[in-house]
């Protein structure tokens, strides 16, 4: 999962300190691993370097955490394009999914639309693997098999999220 | 409002409105297919796929909207120009009970033939030349319920295909068969139609049947999305 992406995606609603960030991603994104301080901080500065978040204010007592950010046009381009990419099909690609999801849900994009262009992408793999099957001796058609069934997995988990669609949104925004 | 098809293509539909009472089943819905090509259409159950099937196959009218096939628009044909034009250059597999339970395998096959006016014979010399494509051929003189389901589906694939259609439309065609089974007749239905160079609409909602073909349109709230066209 990109971090960067997540934390601009984040500070689209609004500037945010660098401790809010950690929480905000901690809460949504973080159950079984929390961001430690040092990447939020290695992040954002190289965000800052690259243009895509601007500093917003520094509150007094100084530090990197009372940093307010602020993302930028450039940042905010920048998080509709890696919304819009399809993920390359490969194990445990729904924690980027999800977080892409729950991303467009919190900034008011179409998330069915990052779904729709995900399954496009995975069932061009499948069309691959199909031929390939097709036209393959047994070893070939098992080969295939086990990478389909897998892409097939992602898949449902794909059609049952987007049916779930507007009960992820409500509880994303609470 | 245009009402042109997209360039090279053999049916295609545009701006499709059609109400269940209160539901809307399709909402502005635009499809298009060329000869040869398989195209799924894939969406939730309700989404109104199989709506769009109906209505592309001239079986259900669309309240408003534009379907042309092969430059002939379908929504100004009356009934029995439709009923003609399904006869003759559409092919039809459903998910079941489509086979005539009184009649043989064979003579399921060259039903469509016959009733275009076919003598028994030649429709089911024809006929048989079809079930061997469909590797069903030994099944000829059984009834559809001393068949397996897979065997009866590839008897309906035949059936679909002895007319020599432009256009397949199947209507989740592996839903009631195993997953090897539902391959073996996805393979086959896409072989002989690619070589006959039928296009073929095909409903799904499973991804390994997509797979078998060239493109997919999403169907969602009655609104198609072609994939091909946003990626």
């Amino acid at each position: 999962m990109s971090i960067g992406h997540t934390l601009l995606g984040l500070l689209e609603s609004g500037p945010r300190h660098g401790y809010d960030l950690k929480r905000a991603f901690d809460e949504k994104f973080g159950h079984d691993r929390p961001l430690h301080y040092g990447q939020v901080y290695s992040t954002m500065s190289r965000l800052l370097k690259n243009g895509l978040v601007e500093v917003d204010g520094i509150e007094a007592g100084g530090g990197p955490e009372r940093k307010r950010y602020a993302i930028t046009e450039a940042g905010v381009t920048d998080v509709a394009q890696w919304l819009a990419t399809p993920e390359k099909p490969e194990p445990y690609l729904q924690s980027t999914l999800y977080t892409k999801v729950v991303l467009a849900l919190l900034t008011e994009r179409d998330a069915a639309d990052i779904l729709d262009t995900q399954r496009s992408e995975h069932l061009r793999s499948m069309r691959i693997l199909t031929d390939r099957k097709r036209k393959g001796d047994l070893a070939d058609q098992l080969i295939c098999d086990h990478a389909l069934f897998h892409l097939e997995a992602d898949l449902r988990w794909l059609e049952l999220t987007a049916a779930r669609l507007d009960k992820l949104r409500e509880a994303v925004a609470r | 409002m245009t009402t042109s098809a997209p360039a090279g293509s053999l049916l295609a539909a545009r701006d499709l409105q059609k109400t269940y009472g209160p539901t809307k089943a399709l909402d502005n819905a635009a499809f298009s297919i060329h000869p040869g090509e398989v195209v799924a259409v894939m969406g939730p159950s309700g989404s109104g796929k199989s709506t769009l099937l109906h209505c592309l196959a001239g079986i259900v009218t669309p309240d408003a909207g534009s379907i042309t096939y092969n430059g002939r628009e379908l929504t100004a044909m009356n009934d029995s120009e439709r009923s003609a034009l399904r006869r003759s250059e559409f092919g039809f597999v459903f998910q079941f009970g489509q086979l005539v339970p009184e009649l043989t395998c064979v003579e399921n096959v060259a039903l469509p033939l016959r009733l275009n006016g076919t003598p028994r014979k030649e429709a089911e010399r024809t006929a048989l030349t079809w079930m061997q494509r469909l590797e069903v051929d030994d099944v000829r003189g059984k009834r559809p319920g001393e068949v397996s389901g897979g065997q009866g589906q590839r008897v309906a694939v035949a059936r679909a295909l002895v007319t020599g259609p432009r256009v397949v439309f199947a209507d989740e065609p592996t839903g009631a068969l195993d997953s090897l089974n539902g391959e073996r007749v996805m393979e086959l239905l896409t072989e002989a139609a690619r070589s006959a160079n039928a296009a073929v609409v095909l409903v799904t909602h499973e991804a390994r049947v997509a797979a078998y073909s060239d493109r997919e349109i999403v169907v969602r709230d009655g609104k198609a999305r072609d994939m091909e066209r946003v990626v």
